[in-house]
């Protein structure tokens, strides 16, 4: 029962960063109805900036802020200078261009930095504090939680309260509607782009401590399981996304506790082939959401 | 391929025009195959060992851009997952080989049997991705083999007894028959056992597109509710579609395996995938002779990458950082500015060629034929 607590706990903790990336990829299909295959990518570009920045200030949060800059920098400039260009008549398309893109970000970083792991330190402890006899959370867990709660919390706020969230949501829904009432929509979408690159560049600060270290190839599961979890959620609506990325951190934690570490890319893959299969629009779309 | 969903007045699926040739398909790809195989022969003799080897691992990459080709530019299904598929082929051709020298087997006769099987193994795999990905679309789909790709070479390191981790497995090959002499050079038999085997793929691959089943490809690739209503089993024809080119990855990926006489998961990761699909895209998406360019581009790219680190002076740390991440760097933004400015990709541009200088010469069509189309 401690150590079913235990998973539980810890599988939130994961959760909580799966669920911030699946958000980033859901922020960026409801904005241009594009998955963005090279988020992975781009979140470890931003992980890149925070190692550098921080191994010449000496400071962990001056690379944190400086990963969130450069995440939101990046994600404007790969719409402005790139998806903008590309023909988006065929779904493949930007896909294509976001796969050149994994290629490139890795093969740059690979160029600047190394293909070597990087030891990247976490900000505060590891290790579970305990609480009456039971190992529960560790200050880390506890950051990752509090910081993806107020990102989501933020989010929501942006959408649903102010008007810049309500004109890329119009943006996004009717773009021609919302061009004939003076909507920047190529504009809204960039800013779109940026806001989930941003939030991807926080799901890799949080996440890459917690991996073997730095590395070009560090997001590449992290990728396919925030896919999975947006998947669950049904990528089209961001509280999906969360709770997807709770549920995915959840099963994994499971797997790896009772089963083997070993086994959580299997499990990832059955997860998402029995969703595909099963409930191919996601748990949060109604049944007749897509046809054809 | 970006007019896919983009002129579709819902096309009739005809044939291409066949032009004024009455010669049967089979009999002229046959013809282009021979001719192919003898070019291959003579070319063999000219060139050094280590080219020899290099054109082998061209043909092993056919196999799977071609059949790539056929999946992304005919059917219109993009598959990241062609690498993982590789790795079932190539990993069973070590198990089967491994297999047969239990037994006593070393004659380089049996290894036919090995790449069948690695063939038969992969269309199963190809089987079962391919009823799921049938269901899904766009994004989906690549996002479902874009798990597959990370998850199969992560999944060595799970089934460690049987296929030894991240080491991976040697894969016994027979020498080069005695009958040859000695002086021989092994790696120009290794191309005479690749060669074949690419060209093989070629003819089949070439002629089902030319068939029924490529006009029923390419129907459900320009407009799926139009191919349903000509009476096209939609669903039916992508799960084909995909078993197909699973089979010819599964027969790169083996092929691959007997060249460098190992298979570990390193070899077959993501970035594999990632290279299978630029080639096709570079290549020219939906064009069997793109495929070739693709593989071309494949092997030739980190050699080029090679040559022009050796040419700058360059710290050693430096120099390695360059040369493994200049081909994936060139490939990366290749595949961008070709996906903007010519998705016709090289053979789409040779084609153009090819017409303009026709247009300009029509007395002579015979001096520019096309190049072999679809």
């Amino acid at each position: 029962m401690d150590r079913f607590l235990f998973l539980t706990l810890d599988g939130l903790s994961r959760g909580a960063v799966h669920a911030a990336f699946a958000l980033a990829l859901v922020l960026i299909w409801r904005a241009g109805r594009i998955v963005n295959f090279a988020q992975g990518a781009m979140a470890v570009a931003a992980a890149y900036v925070a190692y550098a920045v921080t191994a010449a200030t000496g400071s962990y949060w001056a690379g944190f802020v400086a990963a969130l800059v450069a995440g939101v920098l990046l994600g404007a400039l790969v719409d402005v200078a790139v998806m903008r260009l590309v023909d988006h008549r065929s779904p493949l398309n930007p896909v294509i261009v976001a796969l050149g893109l994994v290629l490139l970000i890795q093969a740059v970083l690979g160029m600047i930095h190394g293909n070597e792991y990087l030891p990247v330190q976490a900000p505060f402890s590891r290790t579970a504090l305990t609480a009456g006899g039971l190992a529960v959370l560790s200050p880390y867990d506890l950051f990752v939680l509090a910081t993806v709660g107020v990102v989501g919390a933020t989010l929501v706020w942006i959408f649903t309260r102010t008007a810049v969230g309500l004109r890329m949501r119009a943006a996004a829904f009717a773009p021609e509607v919302s061009r004939l009432l003076g909507v920047d929509v190529a504009g809204m979408r960039t800013l779109g782009w940026a806001l989930a690159s941003g939030v991807g560049a926080l799901a890799g600060m949080l996440v890459v401590p917690t991996e073997l270290g730095l590395h070009p190839h560090a997001m590449d599961l992290v990728f396919v399981t925030a896919f999975t979890a947006a998947v669950v959620g049904g990528l089209d609506s961001p509280p999906g996304a969360v709770v997807g990325g709770l549920g995915v951190g959840l099963l994994l934690s499971y797997v790896s506790g009772y089963a083997g570490g070993d086994l959580i890319p299997l499990a990832v893959l059955a997860l998402l082939l029995a969703v595909m299969l099963l409930r191919p629009g996601g748990l949060f779309a109604p049944v007749n959401a897509r046809r054809v | 391929m970006s007019a896919t969903r983009v002129a579709s007045p819902p096309r009739p699926a005809v044939d291409p025009p066949a032009g004024p040739r009455s010669v049967p398909t089979l009999l002229r790809h046959l013809a282009v195959a021979l001719v192919a195989a003898l070019a291959v022969l003579v070319l063999s003799y000219q060139l050094d060992p280590f080219r020899n080897f290099q054109l082998a691992t061209v043909a092993a990459y056919v196999c799977a851009t071609a059949g790539l080709t056929v999946l992304t530019g005919l059917c219109g299904q993009l598959s990241l997952g062609h690498g993982a598929l590789m790795a079932v082929g190539a990993y069973t051709v070590a198990l089967c080989q491994h297999a047969l020298v239990d037994r006593g087997l070393t004659s380089g006769a049996l290894l036919p049997v090995s790449l069948g099987v690695a063939v038969l193994v992969t269309v199963l795999v190809g089987a079962v991705v391919g009823v799921a990905a049938a269901r899904l679309r766009g994004p989906y789909l690549a996002g479902l083999t874009l798990a597959v790709a990370v998850v199969v070479p992560a999944s060595a390191v799970t089934f460690d007894g049987l296929l030894n981790g991240e080491q991976g497995l040697t894969v016994p090959t027979a020498p080069a028959p005695a009958a040859l002499g000695s002086a021989f050079p092994y790696e120009r038999w290794q191309l005479w056992l690749a060669a074949p085997a690419a060209l093989l793929c070629l003819v089949l691959l070439a002629n089902l597109v030319r068939s029924r089943y490529g006009r029923a490809f390419r129907a459900v690739r320009d407009d799926e509710v139009a191919a349903r209503l000509a009476g096209i089993h939609v669903a039916r024809t992508q799960v084909v579609a995909f078993v197909v080119s699973a089979a010819a990855a599964g027969l790169g990926g083996a092929l691959l395996a007997v060249l460098a006489q190992s298979v570990s998961p390193g070899a077959f990761g993501l970035t594999l995938s990632l290279f299978l699909v630029m080639a096709v895209v570079i290549g020219g998406l939906g064009r069997l002779a793109g495929a070739v360019w693709g593989a071309v581009a494949l092997v030739a790219l980190p050699d080029l990458a090679h040559s022009v680190t050796d040419l700058l002076t360059l710290a050693p740390t430096t120099a390695r950082r360059l040369e493994g991440n200049l081909p994936l760097a060139i490939f990366g933004s290749t595949l961008i500015v070709v996906m903007i400015a010519a998705p016709g990709g090289v053979q789409g541009a040779l084609s153009r060629l090819g017409r303009a200088l026709r247009k300009r010469r029509p007395t002579h069509p015979t001096h520019h034929p096309a190049p072999p189309d679809r």
